[in-house]
């Protein structure tokens, strides 16, 4: 029997415990084994987008002319400014939390606690900023058509700027009353009627000579395709319905599939860093109350650092996938 | 666990240094995006999100190996974490871009022009 133990330590039964494998302990490998699982999840959707991308790639919305809002500066087009801010925000959160767990390796409780508490705050501004983020994606900016064959029309005037449809849609003297629960014969209602009708529209197009039709086709220049005045005529004709902002269903972006995968992926991450948040509490906490102090040994603040630095990981690749490329 | 308990808080602001340099770049290139490589491809990628690739997996890297200190941990721990997600990823990555640049081809070939 002596001999099939094959650990220099033969105190400790090989398969009772007490032996760390790879030379780490029991919680540092399971964290490992969770972050690697957690990680192959996020490459799965990012790859999934990347499929739908390659699919649509020729009419697949350009990020930086989604993304382009930046807090207290309306109307300005600022691309990716406002991500970066936030990619700065997560990393340095990341950069207090491995300060904390330094500070834990020397024992010194009061620096651990100031590193975790900051570390918390910049995990709240960061889940603050993606929900401004949401809101604006949300509520959209200039409005678009979606045509009967299922594709988008946006409207630019002629030196290509976009133009809103606030700016030049008519308004008819029609009357068309939201569906509601309480009016419907039966279990039926509608989702809010966007601000304009399609003959809204079309009317105010007629009435604006110097407005054109942008399609979603990427040209070779890696610009949106700008119809001319005839065929933006003729492709506002096939006009289906109104689309304004996002939601699961449809956007003013372009592709159907941009507004899903980006509440999903950007959904999910967030979600992320919101349980890292309340567990950086737990910990926090628990750090305060001296907990750890009586183990002698902060090694639970390294594994909570661990997932904290892969939600900042996950990020990265986030920010690279659906801003910058 | 490590039995020295050295202070790396030089080496943490050296890689938060690294981190936000490259991040700078990155915007930056993509705000200015150069026509020298944003109109030239290589394998049907231009160059430029080539050069965002490959600046996010050095930054995945410095995240990894010293804000998660796996330069610390043992190479065994270290191959069992690295080399399973890299192997998995491109795999997943060859399979479903290949896929969907072929369902791409179809839709602009075939009288099939938008299905979903």
């Amino acid at each position: 029997m002596e001999a099939t133990v094959t650990t220099a330590n033969s105190e400790e039964k090989t398969w009772g415990g007490g032996n760390e494998p790879m030379g780490a302990s029991y919680g540092k490998l399971m964290m490992w084994f969770f972050i690697v699982s957690d990680a192959l999840t996020f490459s799965g959707f990012l790859a999934a987008y990347g499929f739908s991308r390659f699919k649509f790639i020729e009419t697949w919305p350009l990020a930086d002319e989604v993304f382009t809002h930046f807090p207290f500066m309306h109307g300005v087009s600022a691309p990716m400014y406002y991500v970066a801010l936030m990619t700065f925000i997560l990393i340095f959160s990341s950069v207090t939390m491995v300060l904390a767990v330094d500070a834990g390796h020397q024992m010194k409780k009061n620096k651990v606690v100031i590193y975790m508490f900051l570390t918390i705050i910049g995990g709240l501004i960061f889940v603050g900023s993606q929900a401004w983020e949401w809101k604006n994606f949300i509520k959209g900016e200039y409005g678009a058509i979606e045509t009967k064959g299922g594709s988008l029309l946006q409207f630019v005037d002629k030196e290509g700027n976009r133009v809103a449809l606030a700016e030049f849609a008519a308004t008819l003297p029609e009357e068309r009353e939201q569906l509601t629960r309480s009016k419907g014969k039966w279990f039926m209602d509608e989702p809010s009627l966007p601000s304009y009708s399609v003959a809204e529209v079309q009317a105010g197009f007629k009435a604006h000579p110097e407005l054109l039709i942008r399609t979603e086709v990427i040209t070779k220049e890696k610009k949106k395709t700008i119809l001319s005045r005839e065929e933006s005529e003729l492709r506002l004709s096939q006009a289906h319905y109104v689309v304004e902002g996002a939601n699961l269903k449809r956007n003013e972006y372009g592709s159907k599939l941009f507004a899903d995968f980006f509440f999903f992926i950007t959904g999910f991450h967030g979600f992320h860093v919101f349980s890292g948040v309340i567990i950086n509490i737990i910990i926090f906490f628990n750090v305060l109350i001296g907990t750890y102090e009586k183990r002698k040994s902060y090694e639970m603040v390294e594994k909570v650092g661990l997932y904290w630095h892969f939600v900042d990981l996950v990020w990265v690749f986030v920010f690279t996938v659906f801003y910058l490329v | 666990m490590s039995h020295e308990h050295v202070s790396n808080i030089g080496r943490i602001w050296k890689v938060f240094g690294i981190l936000s340099a490259v991040t700078i770049v990155e915007v930056y290139l993509g705000i200015l995006k150069p026509d020298f490589l944003f109109m030239n491809d290589f394998l049907s990628m231009n160059l430029l999100n080539w050069i965002f690739y490959a600046l996010t997996i050095f930054k995945a890297y410095y995240i990894v190996y010293a804000f998660m200190h796996m330069e610390g941990e043992k190479s065994s721990l270290r191959s069992a974490v690295v080399f399973p997600v890299i192997f998995l990823i491109l795999y997943l990555l060859f399979i479903l871009l290949t896929e969907g640049d072929y369902i791409y081809e179809v839709f602009k070939n075939s009288t099939i022009k938008w299905n979903f």
